[in-house]
């Protein structure tokens, strides 16, 4: 399926628009991740990340410019029926918030978008690197205030109207609300997650098909991680989420 | 003549096992939607605790299908005091399913679009990997179907399993399923559905305010809530238990933990029969029974005189300090000779 999205990508228009989103240079390095598939940690090349997730505003902008993706006109196969269904209409985000993270998008649309500006939908690693951050450093992930934070948002209902975006101040790469404000898709979302069954481990990681490794429980401390990569699990490319939405990711530009 | 008889039926069933194991062989799944689709289709009558759906008087089969929600809630843990609950249909605990052994149960999980976060559903009752859980986890908004057979009598405890699994069941997903027995249960006056949690907030118990889920707390096993149906008052004032003198009452009881295990008592009470850890068994003249975290009790008995019966967690801290009491309202004629009210007894010389 994601062969099939990624030819109709190829065929779409992409339009240069004049809303350039800014994009933060991040630098990479070495991550103790909470997937490891080979080891306990992977390196992860400097890249670019979207400084904000994409906007109510700045999908409308796409969905004008490529009718396909709108509500009415989407394929299935490529949104369920969720889709954008807070709007107002296939066109007015009303009354959602401009200047709000964009939700309710699926696998497909959110990877169409980023094509559309030139990026892709950051990796997981890319995406778990710079949400390790908080605003002093690079890694906050064994500082209990900084978890107990983020299980805090977890903790509180979701709202109908999302918040305006940058609520909180941006880490330390100069990236917005990875935390506390919106899931968010990335790449290879159903490529290289857990179990779906939380709690298994041992043999049963080698013994699952397609790369669904069991969560090492290397660092069963971090819930906050857990409860990211136990919603994208849960997820099929065509679903929407009232709160998931997403950034996009580019790789290191050229000096 | 027996040895006889018993050859003959020995020779009569291996055929048809046989073809059996030949027909699952070649289309297994075929073979068993072929079965379940012939079955006599309900929906189940799922009713909030302490309520329970009534008993079953089929004597076959059927495909019953048990529609629940995962949904997220703020409300009071206790007067004065809120929390966010994570819960199925609503309650804590979720609602009582109630099916017959041999049944089909074809289980819908929906996951509201109000929800933050994923879950699923484990149902002990359910012999297979992970009891449903790989087949139902579920973003907000989306929903899953998961069908199984029970196989085994018993009342069984379901609850979410979802990464953090302590924390999802901590914050109330935990209910039970009934499997009656193929020959079914006896009759009763009254049937009741209480389950015991643990909950864990950085506020002591009555801290006020909207208190948050504690993970710490959790993870050392030290509850600053111990309560029958989520909330310190579910079971008390307007909220207790009903039943009147002579009732032969059964109260199915259950552990949702996620860590603590229920030493389950009730004051002024014997309980006659315990079917202990929610099987077939029972043992009698009982005064407290232990129930694990994951595990049930059921529990029958008769009030023999009218006034107030408490339930509590014999482990008595919890009951008095944090929240773990009920109240069964008993009405009816006094019995002096088997209780005397009044202070008689007392005497100063």
């Amino acid at each position: 399926m994601k062969a099939l999205a990624a030819s109709l990508l190829v065929v779409s228009v992409i339009s240069m628009t004049s809303h350039a989103a800014e994009y933060r240079p991040i630098t990479g390095g070495t991550l103790r991740t909470a997937l490891p598939l080979d080891g306990d940690t992977v390196e992860v090349a400097a890249y670019q990340l979207r400084a904000l997730p994409v906007s109510q505003q700045e999908f409308k902008r796409f969905v004008l410019a490529h009718p396909q993706w709108r509500r009415d006109h989407v394929t299935p196969l490529f949104a369920g029926q969720g889709y954008l269904s807070s709007w107002k209409t296939p066109q007015d985000f009303a009354p959602n918030l401009a200047a709000a993270p964009v939700t309710q998008v699926s696998w497909y649309a959110a990877a169409a978008f980023c094509e559309s500006e030139g990026a892709a939908l950051p990796t997981w690693v890319q995406w778990e690197f710079a949400a390790a951050a908080d605003e002093t450093r690079q890694d906050a992930r064994k500082d209990p205030l900084w978890r107990a934070k983020i299980l805090g948002w977890y903790e509180t209902l979701s709202l109908d109207v999302l918040p305006a975006m940058a609520l909180h101040p941006a880490n330390v790469f100069g990236v917005y609300d990875l935390h506390q404000s919106i899931w968010e898709w990335v790449d290879d979302f159903n490529g290289l997650f857990v179990n779906v069954d939380s709690r298994a481990q041992g043999e049963q990681k080698v013994l699952e098909t397609c790369g669904a490794a069991a969560l090492s429980l290397g660092d069963k401390e971090n819930y906050a991680v857990l409860m990211r990569i136990a919603l994208l699990t849960a997820l099929k490319g065509q679903d929407t989420v009232n709160t998931l939405g997403f950034r996009c990711a580019k790789p290191a530009s050229k000096k | 003549m027996s040895i006889a008889c018993c050859t003959w039926v020995v020779k009569k069933v291996a055929l048809p096992i046989l073809a059996l194991a030949v027909c699952a062989a070649f289309a297994p799944s075929v073979f068993a939607n072929e079965a379940a689709d012939a079955l006599p289709v309900e929906t189940a009558v799922l009713l909030a605790p302490p309520n329970v759906p009534a008993p079953i008087t089929r004597k076959t089969p059927a495909k019953v299908i048990v529609n629940l929600t995962t949904e997220e809630m703020v409300r009071e843990i206790t007067p004065g005091t809120k929390y966010t609950f994570w819960t199925f249909g609503g309650t804590v605990p979720g609602q009582l399913i109630r099916v017959r052994q041999g049944d089909t149960v074809e289980l819908n999980l929906k996951n509201l679009p109000s929800s933050k976060l994923p879950h699923n559903i484990d149902l002990h009752a359910v012999s297979g990997p992970g009891g449903g859980a790989p087949q139902t986890l579920i973003a907000p908004g989306n929903q899953a179907k998961f069908t199984f057979k029970a196989l085994n009598p018993g009342l069984y405890v379901y609850h979410c399993a979802t990464a953090p699994v302590a924390m999802h069941i901590a914050n109330g997903m935990y209910g039970m399923i009934l499997v009656e027995p193929e020959e079914g249960m006896s009759p009763v006056d009254k049937e009741y559905y209480v389950m015991q949690g643990d909950f864990y907030t950085p506020g002591a118990f009555g801290a006020g305010g909207l208190q948050p889920f504690d993970m710490k707390r959790s993870i050392d096993e030290n509850p600053s809530y111990v309560l029958f149906n989520g909330a310190s008052n579910s079971l008390t004032g307007k909220n207790a238990l009903t039943a009147n003198v002579g009732d032969k009452v059964r109260m199915y009881f259950g552990s949702g933990g996620p860590n603590l295990m229920s030493s389950f008592h009730i004051i002024g009470a014997v309980f006659d029969r315990v079917y202990f850890e929610g099987g077939m068994k029972f043992q009698e003249q009982v005064q407290t029974t232990v129930v694990p975290p994951g595990g049930s009790a059921v529990v029958e008995f008769v009030p023999k005189v009218p006034g107030n019966l408490t339930l509590v967690d014999h482990a008595l801290s919890r009951a008095f300090h944090k929240g773990a009491i009920g109240i069964m309202s008993v009405s009816g004629e006094e019995h002096p000779e088997i209780y005397s009210k009044n202070a008689n007894t007392k005497s100063s010389e």
